[in-house]
């Protein structure tokens, strides 16, 4: 489905579902360099259990237009302005890696619009090597590779999303491959990854966040390791911990236990 | 991960998709020899059906062995993902049904496997798929046969038996420019000679009776997807409705939206193994893995006896051809040396100077080699294609595959090389002798 967000057309991948207003939402927001696909799972089963999904395509990423967010707190007002858009005051926000910290700064700048908030593989600060960094920017598909290795944590998952036969490793490159081709004008992975590193609000918005926050944590995962997260979760007013057993790209590493974490959470709160 | 970068072919085959089994601590790959897999409850039954969660219902769409299989060998390849089938013409077929039905057109190189050229020409016309048929190394005519209803292009990284090399760069830059993948059948190089998504490829097509199993025990067949093509492109022109709509036959499913990458693989799945049913067997699935865990070295050891055995007949009086692109004469020398730099393969042809009766004299006096209709064994093979694999084929479309006559096609295994040379010579010397008795030329 395309909305119009901030004059600019924005996909969110629904679970092949029309809005029902009667139901509660759940905004899903992707990673750097990644798009709607990796929570396809997830997505599909929310949608099936009585709810309104949107998986959003960032700015700028994949199906969706307009200029990708240059920051954290640039993407976060895509988020409520997806919300005003869709005509729905009240939403969960399920962010991953990057997706995390969009989501934490939407919900602390909107803490009466959202009713839960889920950290997937986050860390805060969320530093970004110099060598990514550079390499995001001058050698783009080395920098896929390297962020890629350090991505996922087993080369024989369970099976993974889409499904049995699917080989991860290769399906995670081949999607930032796709992504970053989506955009020509911009290079939108050192982007991302620019405003992973610099965000500096992590602790404000935090202490503004009101809602419970669900800290999803691959106990393997090297991009964001658990031990990164820990600062984030001593502050969270109502915070609880789940470790998932994969790495950073936990959705397709292991879908099902990231799934019954997400979706027992957003349950019982 | 264990280290820091991408791990490296060798470690691939062995350890790619499989793990110890959690439940028994069986560190080779178990054989899954079951119909079906037990729901935990209801709500978990429904969203396995619904694509919810990942795992298995039922071994024609899927099983972990397979899986495993599957897994390595999109490993192997560089893929996102495969699918194992029951030969390499069933995976073939689903392939070419998972994107189009009647009404569509494929463009495919001349230089096919005898059964592949059957399919596409006699059978999938009968279903309205019509097939241009076009000389592998003639890049205006692969240009000039597209239509507006053309969905894909079709040929084998390296020509079964005439070895002419196809130019993966060009072809798939002609291919991709009218918005159509580009399908290779790399079973006579295996990944380890290439890998074609390197070179523009987009979907791979193996038989793994061949190379892969490479012991000439099991039937099978493996697509794998690159998940480089992009379905609702620029230049496709909504050709790809099997991709890009809603499908009635899965939950209104838009497998392209469902997954960026995967949609091919998704649609194969989901409707190519379900109702066309050509799945492969567990016990198959295990004996496969067991190939691909040695193919290093034995495609090390195919390419080594190759080079020769070529040297030797390139040089012997009674050979008047030999068709290996090694040599500097071989019209796709140079294309080889630029997109298989390992080798070209193991399977080549040549002629034997003199009549049919020698060429039969030659096959009927090998003692190493066994006469039989395969290839990729670890034994050495030889055949007449014109007589077996190709006997459906006219000569002049025998001709612009580069088989004549009196070709003779071989499949060299892993056997000591000098006793691979002896076994040629003694064959070789009885054919001059009967050309001698009969008159023929020696």
């Amino acid at each position: 489905m395309i909305y119009t967000v901030q004059g600019a057309p924005l996909f969110a991948y629904t679970g092949g579902k029309s809005f029902d207003p009667q139901k509660p939402t759940a905004v899903f927001i992707h990673g750097v360099l990644n798009d709607h696909s990796v929570w396809i799972l997830q997505t599909r089963y929310f949608a099936n259990h009585g709810w309104n999904v949107l998986a959003i395509d960032l700015p700028g990423h994949g199906k969706s237009g307009g200029k990708a967010p240059g920051s954290v707190q640039e993407a976060a007002q895509a988020i409520i302005g997806l919300l005003d858009a869709v005509g729905v005051s009240k939403a969960v926000l399920i962010g991953h890696s990057f997706g995390s910290l969009i989501a934490l700064q939407a919900t602390a700048d909107n803490p009466t619009r959202v009713n839960q908030l889920a950290m997937v593989g986050t860390a805060y600060p969320m530093r970004v090597s110099a060598i990514l960094l550079e390499s995001s920017l001058n050698d783009p598909q080395k920098a896929i590779q390297m962020v890629n290795v350090f991505s996922h944590s087993t080369l024989a998952p369970p099976p993974s999303a889409l499904g049995p036969g699917t080989w991860l490793l290769g399906g995670s490159k081949a999607l930032m491959r796709r992504v970053l081709a989506s955009n020509p004008d911009e290079n939108i992975f050192h982007i991302g990854f620019k405003a992973c590193d610099q965000y500096d609000q992590g602790e404000i918005a935090i202490s503004k966040v009101i809602c419970p926050i669900l800290f999803v944590l691959g106990s393997k995962d090297q991009m964001t390791h658990p031990k990164a997260a820990q600062g984030l979760i001593k502050l969270a007013r109502a915070g609880k911990v789940v470790y998932v057993n994969g790495g950073h790209q936990l959705m397709v590493e292991a879908p099902d236990e990231t799934l019954n974490a997400l979706y027992s959470f957003c349950k019982i709160s | 991960m264990p280290g820091y970068s991408d791990p490296g072919f060798d470690t691939l085959a062995l350890h790619a998709g499989a793990a110890p089994d959690p439940s028994t601590g069986a560190r080779a790959v178990p054989i899954h020899l079951t119909t079906s897999f037990v729901f935990e409850s209801s709500d978990q039954a429904a969203a396995l059906f619904n694509l919810e969660r990942a795992g298995h219902v039922y071994s024609r769409i899927s099983n972990p062995t397979n899986a495993v299989l599957e897994q390595r060998i999109a490993a192997l390849e560089g893929g996102i993902g495969a699918i194992a089938t029951a030969s390499g013409q069933a995976a073939l077929h689903l392939a070419i049904t998972t994107l189009m039905g009647a009404g569509s057109h494929i463009v495919a190189s001349s230089a096919l496997y005898g059964g592949s050229h059957n399919l596409l020409h006699y059978t999938l016309s009968r279903f309205g798929i019509e097939t241009t048929f076009v000389k592998p190394g003639d890049l205006q005519a692969w240009r000039a046969a597209v239509k507006p209803n053309t969905k894909l292009f079709f040929g084998e990284t390296v020509g079964n038996p005439g070895m002419y090399v196809l130019d993966l760069p060009a072809v798939s830059q002609i291919a991709h420019a009218v918005g159509v993948p580009l399908l290779v059948d790399a079973t006579l190089t295996s990944p380890w000679l290439m890998k074609p998504f390197d070179h523009g490829a987009d979907l791979i097509v193996h038989s793994a009776t061949k190379f892969l199993s490479g012991h000439g025990t099991v039937i099978g067949g493996l697509v794998v997807d690159g998940g480089s093509f992009d379905w609702s492109g620029p230049h496709t022109q909504g050709k790809f409705e099997e991709l890009t709509k809603a499908y009635e036959g899965f939950h209104n499913m838009v497998f392209d939206e469902e997954s960026t990458v995967g949609a091919f693989l998704l649609r194969a799945r989901r409707e190519g193994l379900r109702d066309f049913g050509a799945c492969m067997s567990p016990h198959t699935a295990w004996l496969i893995l067991q190939g691909i865990e040695t193919l290093p070295l034995r495609m090390a050891r195919h390419v080594s006896n190759t080079e020769k055995i070529v040297r030797f007949l390139a040089t012997h009086p009674m050979v008047s051809r030999v068709g290996h692109p090694m040599l500097e004469r071989h019209p796709s020398h140079e294309l080889a040396q630029k997109l298989l730099p390992r080798g070209a393969g193991s399977v080549f042809s040549f002629d034997i100077q003199g009549t049919r009766q020698q060429g039969q004299a030659f096959i009927e006096a090998l003692q190493v080699f066994s006469h039989l209709a395969n290839v990729g064994d670890c034994r050495s093979l030889v055949i007449h294609p014109a007589s077996t694999t190709h006997f459906r084929v006219d000569d002049e479309t025998l001709k612009a595959s580069g088989i004549g006559p009196g070709t003779v096609r071989l499949s060299i295994g892993l056997e000591d090389p000098e006793d691979l040379i002896d076994d040629l010579k003694r064959a070789l010397k009885a054919a001059e002798k009967s050309g001698n008795k009969s008159g023929g030329v020696a």
